[in-house]
């Protein structure tokens, strides 16, 4: 796909060539560069600032950044004990780290869709998606890390037998067991799937308009991608959340006994 | 866009943040935000406190106040009795001199009266009985009649 798309030009030309990765390997063992790269650099941002933060951590006078992370580990903080009432160590670090990182990727629809390509392929690099969360393997990579820690809570809190019980015997008892399995399995791939899909979904439009709206010409693009961006700005910003209290909720209902 | 290996490395990227966020990040920071917790309420408590103990001691204060007026109140009014008991002593003393001191001149003109009386006697008996010596001069004789005129005149200075 991507040796043809890159000869070709005009607008479908120009938006599958955004809508393509960097890669290395072949088939299954392929790698996008792009999404490692930015997500790894997001990442790293994400965690030099607020380690940062944690180091000079005071119980004096905050200043401005302690001020700001501390205000994000409160509200992620809050979101925690509404919804989640068990006690965990991993719960609050997993949710701000989701939500920060999330929040990260996301913002980078937020930079003109032609600028880090540009200046890439000034360097010869041939294609890059500057924004991680419009890949799926992103999104399930944390969806499906989420889905096996509510595996192995859902086992640890009630025990081999009890997640098994769960799974077999409920909704409808024990003379329904199979049909009992098949919309427990449901359910339960239910979760990371659309945990997934949501986020890479709405990242993925937000991307394309952004690329659709490049292709007009250049007087009307300021009045199109100007409020969409505006839009955006809560979108990434509601995405990350949604991902990060949808985990808490998940992880929350693997802790509950019925 | 399929799902390929880098979801795997995705999925690490993604551990080893959230293992460095839980081992690194969130620790400290809600160490801080508690003790900082602390420190507040501990601050108010401080406070609290500190305007309790005020109110205690401006009643306290008050107490003392009152107290210290009554004192005053007390030993202005005992100041005050104790000047009237001197003042009632002075009184009675003065008086007291005054009574010697006219009881004094009574004697004194008592004692004067007697004198006066007894000159006024003596010479009223020197007086008659050089009278009666004028009279009687030829009939008596003064040594004959000397007893009775000795004895005329001590009954007028008796009398």
């Amino acid at each position: 796909m991507a040796s043809e798309v890159h000869e070709a030009t005009g607008p479908t030309a120009y938006i599958v060539h955004h809508l393509t990765d960097l890669k290395v390997g072949e088939g299954f063992w392929t790698f996008n560069l792009d999404t490692l790269f930015f997500s790894a650099v997001l990442g790293i941002v994400f965690i030099t600032v607020f380690k940062k933060a944690a180091d000079s951590a005071t119980s004096d006078v905050p200043g401005g950044l302690q001020n700001f992370v501390e205000m994000i580990v409160e509200f992620v903080d809050t979101q925690v004990k509404d919804s989640f009432h068990g006690r965990s160590a991993l719960i609050a670090p997993l949710a701000l780290t989701i939500f920060c990182w999330v929040f990260l990727m996301n913002a980078m629809d937020l930079l003109p869709v032609d600028l880090l390509p540009g200046i890439a392929s000034l360097f010869g690099i041939p294609y890059l998606r500057v924004v991680p969360t419009t890949d799926l393997n992103e999104t399930f990579a944390m969806s499906i890390s989420v889905f096996f820690l509510i595996i192995f809570y859902s086992i640890k809190v009630k025990g081999p037998i009890g997640f098994a019980k769960e799974m077999l015997l409920t909704p409808f008892g024990p003379w329904m067991i199979p049909f009992n399995l098949l919309l427990k399995l449901v359910e339960e791939l239910a979760k990371p799937i659309s945990l997934g899909l949501r986020l890479f979904g709405n990242m993925y439009a937000g991307e394309l308009i952004f690329i659709l709206i490049a292709l007009l010409p250049w007087w009307v693009q300021p009045a199109l991608s100007f409020p969409w961006a505006v839009f955006h700005i809560l979108i990434i910003t509601l995405q990350a959340f949604i991902f990060m209290v949808l985990t808490i909720v998940y992880l929350s209902l693997a802790h509950e006994d019925h | 866009m399929s799902i390929i290996a880098t979801l795997f490395g995705q999925m690490i990227t993604f551990g080893l943040l959230v293992w460095f966020t839980m081992k690194y990040v969130w620790p400290p920071l809600m160490q801080a935000l508690e003790e900082r917790k602390k420190k507040i309420a501990d601050g108010l408590a401080a406070g609290e406190k500190g305007k309790q103990s005020l109110e205690l001691a401006d009643k306290k204060a008050k107490v003392y106040l009152k107290e210290a007026k009554d004192q005053a109140a007390e030993i202005v009014s005992l100041a005050q009795k104790r000047a009237n008991d001197l003042a009632e002593e002075k009184r009675e003393a003065a008086k007291q001199e005054g009574e010697r001191i006219i009881n004094q001149a009574k004697s004194e003109i008592d004692r004067e009266i007697q004198q006066a009386k007894e000159e006024l006697r003596q010479q009223v008996s020197a007086l008659a009985i050089s009278a009666a010596e004028q009279i009687l001069r030829k009939e008596v004789d003064i040594n004959i009649h000397k007893e009775i005129i000795n004895n005329l005149g001590n009954q007028l200075g008796q009398a």
